[in-house]
């Protein structure tokens, strides 16, 4: 719905034309990156000749994909275990982080005005705190005019990277909805209307009053949104922008595994609902043509993708973990004889 | 009618003389026929195998929540991914309900609309009025979906949802069929957005058979002192019926099957909470929509593809049953003659 669907839109259609060349690279999944990998797609095809043909299909169907080695990469906004990776023999990495934000719309609010913490956003969600002007949000914002009106909870209807790091962040600070829903790309929300993508959000929560949703920060900063201030682990209240999830980013230990869900992280600036989404590859591959093409373009993106990140409001990772990424690909990735796949 | 023609042109020539034998052509490729034969077998053929081939690869794909739910899934209100519960009840419950709104609402509005137009719109409004009913089916679904959303909710929840709370409050059965946040999302926006979708098509199946009512038994009857009405109700309705009754099953078929437009406007909502028709609920096509793309290998999707099989086999039972409606309604005719 906004220019970032559109430019997606656009980079897709430069890439059409893909499939004949030999360099030709194909991945498939997850949809929150998909504007970004489409976005870099087209400055490398501009570089460096090479195609990048990427299908925003969906995590869970980008995996199965991967898994079945009809692409050269998968991608997937949920990281997976290092058991699955290893029964599969994939790798795992980054590529940008992302960040998601309670939205509200109440008259007379102005974004950053509202403070939420965890418990009490799962307690919205878990149907439990049902007005505005219930104690314990009163409690958290003095002197706010919250109004004596019913919450309009909405939430994702699709199953998505984003309701997986949402739910995986309630499930963290709030005990009562670990145990009754949990985390997943899919739970059984106990309350609200779904809305389908992030921009089917968005537009309930802009039309329906006194409502409260949750979306990727670029729908936040591309549609003015009303966004809540959270507390994080250390017991700030954050805004939400890009220093907050590149702190956030910086507290894992990223040297020990990559399968990291940066949501809650200590860190006094970080913003608590953050994480980054991942791109998953064959350790042993069949094709090392296309894989080392493929690895070449991520290099390439490591190294002068971060502006465009910026520009669609992603976050870039952090220069110390895309050093770490770097040294899997040299010491992981090889062809069938065992000779490490060349990126150069 | 089209049988007694030839009978009819071939009465004026009884006495003409035996006619010469046509001219003998000579069939350019006898092979042709045979494979022209070959095709339309096969391609009839073909049909009935994907029917198969969808039946099977359904149960197959499902066969993981059958074994694990059984029919229960029927009856259970469950969905949630995360414990790995499946049932479809909520889902059932809101195809068949956002389609029976939907019928309730079209069948009378297009008997009305196809009336207007074979009987009482004057001769230069009938085709434009035709024309613009049927370009309402070319509009796609996501445009009824948007539409319903941005502009028909806040409708219908400023206008019908909240005088009606108020005016029900305290009353027993029928404040809970209005109940729910005032957002205008639910089973009656889907129902209604529906019903405007499936119009265009019962309306315009209904005008051409009413068109194809012989006129001289409509003339008798209005000889005879009928009003528009009765002529209609007892001379056209019991002459199309079955085409009707097509008509009316197309419209259901179209109604059941809608993803795009329902998902929009019936909120997503895995729950059974209550009967309130302002209450936001799911069907199988908008489930379907929604969670496979994200749902992973194993109950989840097979669950969904379980859904699908019972969407299959809803259809299947709604045309079995129109095909039975058809059937008594012969055999009373007969009974009556």
């Amino acid at each position: 719905m906004t220019s970032i669907s559109l430019r997606a839109a656009l980079a897709a259609l430069t890439l059409l034309p893909a499939a004949v060349l030999a360099q030709d690279v194909t991945g498939a999944g997850a949809t929150f990156p998909a504007p970004i990998y489409a976005k870099w797609a087209d400055a490398y095809n501009k570089a460096s000749g090479a195609r990048i043909n990427y299908q925003s299909v969906g995590s869970g169907a980008g995996i199965k994909q991967i898994k079945s080695k009809t692409v050269d990469f998968g991608a997937s906004d949920m990281p997976l275990t290092d058991e699955d990776l290893a029964k599969d023999g994939l790798l795992q990495f980054p590529t940008v982080i992302g960040g998601v934000v309670p939205v509200v719309n109440i008259k007379g609010i102005a974004p950053g005005q509202i403070k939420l913490t965890g418990e009490v956003l799962g307690d919205i969600y878990l149907g439990k705190i049902t007005k505005w002007n219930h104690a314990a949000l009163t409690a958290l914002n003095p002197g706010v005019p919250l109004p004596d009106a019913d919450i309009s909870v909405v939430r994702r209807a699709d199953g998505s990277g984003t309701s997986f790091i949402f739910t995986n962040y309630l499930s963290k600070v709030n005990a009562e909805w670990k145990s009754k829903v949990g985390e997943g790309t899919a739970v059984n929300w106990p309350v609200g209307a779904g809305g389908k993508g992030n921009e089917g959000v968005a537009a309930f929560v802009q039309r329906l009053p006194n409502a409260i949703g949750y979306v990727e920060y670029a729908y936040v900063k591309q549609n003015k949104m009303t966004y809540t201030l959270l507390k994080n682990k250390d017991g700030q209240f954050v805004a939400p922008d890009d220093t907050a999830f590149k702190a956030a980013a910086a507290g894992a230990d990223w040297a020990k595994t990559f399968c990291q869900i940066t949501t809650d992280q200590p860190g006094k600036t970080a913003w608590p609902i953050t994480n980054p989404t991942y791109v998953l590859m064959h350790k042993v591959q069949d094709k090392p043509a296309s894989a080392g093409a493929a690895l070449k373009f991520f290099d390439w993106a490591y190294a002068n993708g971060d502006k465009a990140a910026d520009d669609l409001d992603y976050v870039p990772l952090p220069e110390s973990v895309k050093a770490l990424v770097r040294k899997q690909w040299d010491s992981q990735i090889k062809d069938a004889a065992g000779k490490p796949v060349a990126r150069k | 009618m089209a049988a007694t023609l030839p009978a009819s042109m071939s009465t004026p020539t009884p006495i003409a003389k035996p006619r010469p034998q046509p001219p003998e052509r000579r069939r350019v490729a006898p092979w042709a026929d045979s494979l022209f034969a070959l095709l339309a077998h096969a391609s009839a053929w073909l049909t009935l195998l994907l029917l198969v081939g969808i039946i099977a690869s359904l149960l197959v794909g499902a066969a993981p929540a059958i074994k694990e739910f059984g029919l229960g899934f029927l009856w259970s209100t469950a969905w949630d991914p995360v414990q790995e519960k499946f049932g479809g009840l909520v889902m059932i419950y809101g195809t068949l309900m956002t389609s029976f709104i939907a019928l309730l609402i079209a069948v009378p509005v297009s008997f009305g609309i196809a009336l207007f137009l074979t009987e009482m719109s004057p001769g230069w409004l009938k085709r434009p009025l035709g024309t613009a009913i049927e370009l309402l089916a070319a509009v796609p679904s996501i445009v009824y979906g948007m539409w319903g959303l941005l502009v028909f909710s806040p409708i219908l929840s400023t206008w019908v949802q909240q005088p009606l709370q108020k005016l029900l409050k305290g009353v027993p059965v029928l404040e809970t069929f209005v109940s729910g946040a005032p957002v205008g999302i639910g089973i009656l926006s889907a129902g209604i957005i529906l019903a405007i979708m499936i119009i265009p098509f019962i309306a315009s199946v209904m005008r051409d058979v009413f068109e194809v009512t012989p006129a001289m038994l409509k003339e008798s009857a209005y000889g005879l002192g009928a009003t528009t009405w009765e002529v209609v109700f007892k001379v056209v309705l019991p002459y199309t019926k079955a085409g009707v009754v097509g008509g009316i099953m197309l419209g259901l078929g179209r109604a059941l099957g809608e993803t795009m437009a329902v998902t929009f406007v019936i909120g997503n909502f895995n729950q059974l909470n209550s009967l309130s028709l302002f209450e936001a609920a799911n069907s199988i096509t908008s489930a379907l929509a929604n969670e496979f793309a994200e749902a992973g290998e194993g109950l989840h999707q097979a669950s969904l593809i379980y859904l699908g099989l019972v969407l299959f086999f809803i259809t299947f039972v709604v045309l079995a049953l129109s095909k039975l409606l058809l059937a008594r309604l012969k055999k009373n005719e007969g009974a009556r003659a």
